[in-house]
């Protein structure tokens, strides 16, 4: 570990030893193969990152045609009739916001963080050379650019109406083209990815810790991830079966879920939300898990309660798996409803075991106002906001009035795009100088993540009170009452794109002329920090060694250390340069 | 899958008791371990997938418990579906014995066994498609809106609910043997390489592997066949 290459690539010749991970190995087309062929981690990481990043974009652009659809009570766009807008009618925003929560979920949020992030930094901060099964790893990302085609031809072959859930029977019932089939198909596939990263991940936190790591001392994230990744595992398998079946019955018409057939719609939903809402948490926990990163070491602080912390998130996992009824109040027998209800407000427990953990970490941290950490303190400002609403359309009487309403589509995106997303981009900054080896616009970054918040609050905020006065969701009309809410909404949307498009700005920019970035730019603890930015091809010269905890702060780090200050010194006395 | 280095080195240097394992790991035991681990991992999906199906039978009959009274004996034999079990069984115990010849590097043994599972795979498959499903097809007792069979069951005839029973049996077995499939060629993989000298005692996770698999999915018939064609 004494060689860590400086900040100063240019001062010393590197031989291919030390060359970063992406080092090129030929001309173009070696490249691209060397890529494509990769079973590298963080090649395979990047490469989700980019395909995330894409569906990113799809989804919100359709989005923004959501949005733009609601601009006015009417079906048009601008007053527009004559059909220029394809999504100006009731079938074509219809597939507008299917597309939209489809590829959201399926395609971008669930493999989000833990395939792009946690594919690049699990083994790093385990001090491992690579995942437990790398193959399996890029066997994995195929699958997800295999099931993403699918997803896509659906569109193509004229889009998909049901909306992200299925819902029979109007999903096994007017399928032209086998729009249906495609779209289920793709989920169903984008679900062994899911499924082989989950596995690999859970291998690799048992099997491939550095030396001296124990449980206890790996970092959050890791947790986090690994919770994630044992719900991956045991819960998509149901999805697996769902969409399966119902692709048959689009295919067979075979009675399992269609009642045309004596099948039975609500065992459909049963079996979607066994899945879908642990699938929730597949999304939050790795975010959560980026928050415990954040706040540590953007605050310098030794993060508080870190075994409450750890466990809540396999408490978060366990407790999921119970609560899917609380979808159905409105279409389950009471009994059932009543007991789902109680169920769900268990899990807000230990969300809010974390949620108070961290405030207690920030209490007199060096808070360090650098983008990861605006974006951790966003997190917690919406996350707790979607997370009291949860628990108000948990409570029985009270989800009979909100259910399918904006509130709830208010409620959902506070949490998935308040909390996932502010995670996700919180992590993002704060990983991309280690990997990518540069360093990106501080300020532009910050004004990127004001627009943000700002945008998002505009856009979603104003959604609890349409729901509340009883706007329901999935329609692309409404009264005029509501014009005004609507209308503040979409203007924030534009806000909230104007903001992700600055964040892309920022990178693009840092990638092709950033600083070059020191190994360790925030003054991290975890092993990840020991490695090069960007790493080496095997990450660490020589097998680290775990000599303090990942949050050690009050003891590893001297007083009065500015983050610049960093890497720390080695315990020999000798800078680590 | 993996490309498998030939192995040229003589009697000594047999694939296994060279084999190194991947960069990535210290040792052979821990890349052994994780793969196992692994593949219960897997396994534990397969489960649960397959749950479904004993899910929506619990279900369906529960909500129509017409369609299902006496469907077992309307439609299915119930002695095919025990000798597919006993063939099944068998494989199963071949399988167990190939995993032990691996680990004591008897390599014809486990050759011979393999290929005998396999056989018995093939034997699975052959009864279901020629003695059930090829005769129903004919018969039309064929799930949902195909389901042309003219006399029905039960009391409630001629029933949109009739083919209720024939949905799940279908979907499921055929999910079931597709999994059979799969394992066939698994054994063949794992037979080709016994052939040629790559499992002994210092190395046969592969073997391990597919054993574990076919075990389950022989596990999976356990708990189908009574289901579909025995309880009344
Ligand atoms: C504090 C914990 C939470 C509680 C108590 C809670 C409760 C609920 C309830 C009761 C509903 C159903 C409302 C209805 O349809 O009438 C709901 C919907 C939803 N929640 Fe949560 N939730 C929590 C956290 C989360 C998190 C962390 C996420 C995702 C990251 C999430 C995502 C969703 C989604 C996507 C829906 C709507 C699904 C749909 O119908 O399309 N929730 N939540
Ligand atoms: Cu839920």
């Amino acid at each position: 570990m004494t060689t860590i290459p400086a900040d100063t690539a240019g001062a010393h010749g590197h031989d291919d030893h030390d060359a970063p991970y992406y080092a090129s190995k030929g001309g173009f087309f070696v490249n691209v193969w060397d890529w494509m062929t990769t079973i590298d981690h963080k090649k395979i990481g990047v490469m989700y990152l980019f395909a995330v990043m894409a569906a990113f974009a799809l989804g919100g652009a359709a989005a923004i045609l959501v949005r733009l659809e609601l601009f006015q009570p009417a079906v048009t766009v601008g007053g527009d009739t004559s059909g220029m807008w394809p999504f100006s009618t009731n079938l074509g925003y219809n597939k507008a916001f299917t597309l939209h929560g489809a590829v959201m979920v399926f395609l971008f949020i669930i493999p989000s963080i833990p395939a792009a992030l946690g594919n690049f930094m699990l083994p790093l901060m385990l001090g491992a050379k690579d995942v437990a099964f790398p193959r399996l790893n890029l066997f994995s990302w195929y699958i997800y650019v295999i099931g993403s085609i699918f997803a896509i031809v659906s569109i193509l072959l004229g889009g998909v109406d049901t909306g992200w859930t299925f819902y029979t029977p109007y999903s096994v019932s007017f399928d032209q083209y086998g729009r249906v089939i495609a779209m289920t198909l793709a989920v169903f596939i984008l679900g062994f990815s899911s499924i082989f990263t989950g596995m690999n991940f859970v291998v690799t936190v048992h099997k491939l810790r550095a030396p001296g790591m124990g449980w206890f001392d790996m970092p959050l994230f890791i947790w986090a991830i690994y919770a994630t990744a044992i719900i991956q595992v045991l819960a998509t398998p149901v999805l697996g079966i769902t969409v399966l079946l119902l692709t048959i019955e689009n295919v067979f018409k075979i009675g399992i879920f269609n009642p045309m057939y004596g099948g039975d719609p609500v065992l459909y939903q049963h079996f979607f939300w066994f899945y879908s809402h642990p699938a929730v948490y597949i999304m939050i926990l790795p975010g959560m898990g980026i928050m415990s990163e954040l706040i540590a070491v953007h605050a310098r602080k030794k993060i508080f309660g870190y075994k409450l912390v750890a466990f809540s998130s396999l408490g978060i996992a366990a407790i999921s798996f119970i609560v899917w009824g609380h979808h159905m109040f409105t279409a389950q027998g009471e009994l059932a409803s009543a007991i789902f209800s109680g169920l769900t407000f268990l899990v807000a427990i230990p969300s809010a075991i974390k949620v108070f953990n961290w405030t207690a970490t920030l209490y007199k941290g060096s808070i360090a106002l650098t983008t990861p950490m605006v974006y951790a303190l966003i997190f917690l400002f919406l996350f707790s906001i979607g997370g009291l609403t949860g628990l108000f359309l948990g409570s029985l009487s009270v989800d009979m009035h909100l259910h399918d309403t904006y509130f709830v589509v208010a409620h959902f995106h506070y949490v998935m795009m308040g909390g996932t997303v502010m995670a996700f981009l919180g992590g993002i900054h704060h990983w991309w100088p280690k990997m990518f080896g540069k360093m990106y616009n501080e300020r532009w970054a910050l004004f990127g993540a004001g627009l943000v918040f700002i945008g998002f609050n505009m856009t979603f905020f104003t959604q609890f009170f349409l729901g509340t006065l009883g706007m329901p969701r999935r329609y692309a009309t409404y009264v005029d009452e509501f014009t005004t809410l609507h209308q503040i909404s979409t203007i924030g949307s534009w806000i909230l794109a104007a903001g992700m498009l600055i964040h892309l700005a920022v990178f693009v920019t840092s990638l092709f002329g950033g600083k070059k970035a020191p190994p360790n730019p925030w003054g991290g603890l975890s092993l990840e920090w020991e490695a090069a930015s960007p790493p080496i091809e095997h990450n660490f010269h020589h097998e680290p060694v775990v000599r303090h905890g990942p949050y050690d702060f009050d003891d590893a780090v001297p007083p009065h250390t500015e983050p610049g200050e960093f890497p720390l010194p080695a315990p020999d006395g000798k800078a680590k340069h | 899958m993996t490309s498998i280095p030939t192995n040229s080195g003589g009697a000594k240097g047999e694939y296994w008791e060279t084999y190194k394992h991947q960069p990535h790991w210290r040792n052979n035991e821990d890349e052994f371990e994780a793969a196992k681990l692994g593949m219960w991992l897997f396994l534990a999906t397969e489960l649960l997938l397959f749950s479904g199906f004993f899910c929506a039978y619990f279900v369906l009959r529960m909500f129509y418990p017409e369609a299902f009274r006496g469907a077992s004996q309307e439609y299915l034999n119930w002695k095919i579906g025990a000798i597919n079990t006993a063939v099944l069984l068998i494989s199963s115990w071949n399988v167990a014995v190939a995993v032990r010849a691996a680990q004591l590097g008897q390599k014809m043994i486990l050759a011979f066994n393999v290929f005998f599972a396999s056989l018995c795979g093939i034997a699975f498959l052959v009864i279901k498609l020629a003695l059930e499903y090829y005769p129903k097809y004919q018969a039309g007792e064929i799930p949902g809106a195909l389901f042309t069979f003219p006399g029905g069951h039960g009391e409630y005839l001629p029933s949109a609910y009739d083919p209720i029973f024939l949905s799940v049996y279908w979907v499921s077995t055929a999910t079931h043997g597709f999994h059979v499939l799969i394992g066939v060629f698994l054994l063949w993989w794992i037979g080709w390489r016994a052939l040629k000298g790559h499992f002994g005692p210092k190395h046969y996770t592969a073997v391990e592997n597919v054993g574990l698999y076919w075990h389950v999915v022989d596990l999976i018939w356990i708990f189908l066949f009574p289901l579909l064609y025995l309880v009344p």
